[in-house]
């Protein structure tokens, strides 16, 4: 039976990871269509030349770094404070912003937004959406920290105040520098959920402020493109590198 | 002690509050608006929009909706467990497996929803493999149906089911095991009597998990289902653009967050061992 298993694990393994390898591969062919015709870099070299994508590109990057930094900060302090003591209310809401199908999230800021800028003169844009990605990617930055104080020893924290620290010591000089890896990785993680978001970021961008992930959902609507098929295969080479390393600061 | 505590959890309440709870609270009383002739909303307050969810062009996309979702879960039991059962058999390499599992997981769900355009479409690789091995005459339908949004939720929310099954399998008494052997349990009877039963609250919090996103699935239908697998997650998006009636996509909305409340309700109910 353990053979069975493994012959199965390796099809399961396959599922999962053969239809982006394949399209890797497929972003090397010289030719359009899916026959093999030899290798080539001419649709990297289509990439360089495509203006549109390229400021998406920078959009997306933007976002993801200003949506990363403000969550990261917020949810490495948050993950403290209910180290400390556990919060139902705040701990519900972040658990549930976690499991609310995207699609709800996207409608909901939307019409948030919408109702805020009848009040101010205020516009959808690149703003909205970091207030968007901040939303969703504070809860995951909350359980990995949280996840790495549960291996601190809180009697760390009451030698500092018994040598007369203050709790300001205590966090920045005892507790934070043990979390480093771990506040690293759930950044990590943060950056790849905004920099991957589609459906929340399409409802809460303005006309002139498109990501690279809403430029590639209008060529793939169009079909099939080996523009997309390279453009993705860097995404994924790219995130995946961010990933691993995220995942070695966890372990760590 | 614990004096500056609420400092350290004002940003996130902030956030929290002003970019999650406050939102969830407009679709509420929007759900309850007038839509206006061109496409703002209103007073009076009425529940118009609710009874239309009663309409039954709406009810059968809902049924459609829970149907596609169901299919799904079934589908990432069936594959999720063997899965979850052999990595929590292995015993060097199971971090590795586990990061296999997670790696998609957190890579671009477009990306990977693309992929398979890529794989199923008439000119698609599957279809020009088959076709040139003399399979088969003309290019199968696989892309732009049920069977392609099924197969993309399918694969999409995979990891969600092997990681609280694994978490399950992990937990039992490898005594228990050993126990029903010396007992005379053939490995398939400890298997079915054993193993999956103690694994129960893994696969029920795995069928949640994957069962939630599935009922709310928009890109997956709008790409794989190329608008004739259409699902609640696309009415909503289409009344909050192009249709511009928001009450009814509040309220729409509204619909499938009772259902993921209840769903998450009746779970923790039975949830004794924190899967969630």
């Amino acid at each position: 039976m353990s053979r069975l298993l493994g012959l199965y694990a390796a099809a399961a393994f396959a599922f999962l990871h053969l239809p982006l390898l394949v399209l890797a591969i497929f972003s090397f062919n010289d030719s359009r269509f899916t026959v093999w015709e030899g290798f080539s870099l001419r649709w990297y070299r289509a990439l360089l030349g495509d203006a549109r994508l390229l400021e998406a590109v920078w959009n997306s990057l933007f976002v993801a770094l200003f949506s990363t930094l403000l969550a990261t900060v917020a949810g490495t302090l948050c993950a403290y404070g209910l180290w400390k003591r556990a919060d139902r209310l705040l701990s519900a809401s972040m658990y549930l912003s976690l499991v609310t199908p995207e699609i709800v999230t996207g409608v909901s800021l939307l019409a948030f937004f919408q109702w805020i800028f009848r009040s101010f003169d205020f516009r959808l844009g690149l703003h909205t959406v970091i207030l968007a990605h901040l939303s969703f990617s504070i809860a995951y930055v909350v359980i990995v920290v949280l996840a790495r104080l549960r291996t601190v020893d809180p009697s760390l924290e009451e030698a500092a105040l018994d040598l007369g620290g203050t709790e300001f010591d205590a966090f920045f000089r005892v507790t934070l520098p043990s979390l480093l890896p771990g506040i690293a990785a759930a950044a990590l993680l943060a950056f790849t959920i905004s920099f991957d978001d589609y459906v929340i970021t399409s409802l809460v961008a303005g006309v002139d402020s498109e990501t690279l992930p809403m430029v590639i959902y209008g060529m793939a609507r169009r079909g099939v493109n080996p523009e997309v098929n390279a453009v993705s295969s860097i995404i994924v080479t790219g995130l995946g590198i961010l990933i691993v390393l995220a995942e070695r600061l966890r372990e760590d | 002690m614990l004096s500056l505590r609420p400092l350290f959890l004002a940003p996130a309440r902030l956030l929290m509050g002003l970019l999650f709870l406050a939102p969830l609270i407009i679709v509420f009383v929007y759900s309850f608006l007038t839509r206006g002739a061109y496409g703002g909303q209103s007073l009076p307050l009425t529940a118009e929009s609710f009874a239309r969810l009663a309409d039954p062009i709406y009810l059968r996309i809902v049924f459609r909706s829970f149907w596609i979702a169901g299919v799904s879960t079934v589908i990432c039991v069936l594959l999720g467990f063997p899965l979850a059962l052999f990595i929590a058999r292995s015993r060097r390499r199971r971090n590795l497996w586990l990061g296999l599992v997670m790696l998609p997981f957190w890579t671009s769900f477009l990306v990977r929803t693309y992929a398979w355009m890529f794989l199923l479409r008439d000119t698609g690789l599957l279809n020009t493999i088959l076709l040139s091995a003399g399979l088969i005459r003309g290019p199968l339908p696989l892309l732009y149906n049920d069977f392609a949004v099924v197969l993309g939720l399918v694969y999409g929310y995979l990891p969600f089911m092997v990681l609280p099954v694994y978490a399950a399998l992990e937990r039992i008494d490898p005594s228990l095991l050993e126990a029903a052997a010396d007992l005379g349990a053939a490995p398939m009877t400890t298997l079915v009597r054993v193993i999956v039963p103690l694994s129960r609250p893994g696969i029920v919090a795995g069928a949640v998990l994957v069962f939630i996103p599935c009922l709310g699935a928009y890109l997956t239908p709008d790409l794989l289902g190329g608008g004739k697998s259409i699902l609640i997650g696309n009415v909503v998006q289409n009344q909050f653009t192009n249709a511009r009636d928001w009450p009814f996509g509040a309220a729409l909305s509204l619909a499938v967050m009772a259902v993921v409340m209840v769903l998450l309700w009746a779970f923790r109910r039975g949830d004794r061992e924190g899967f969630l």
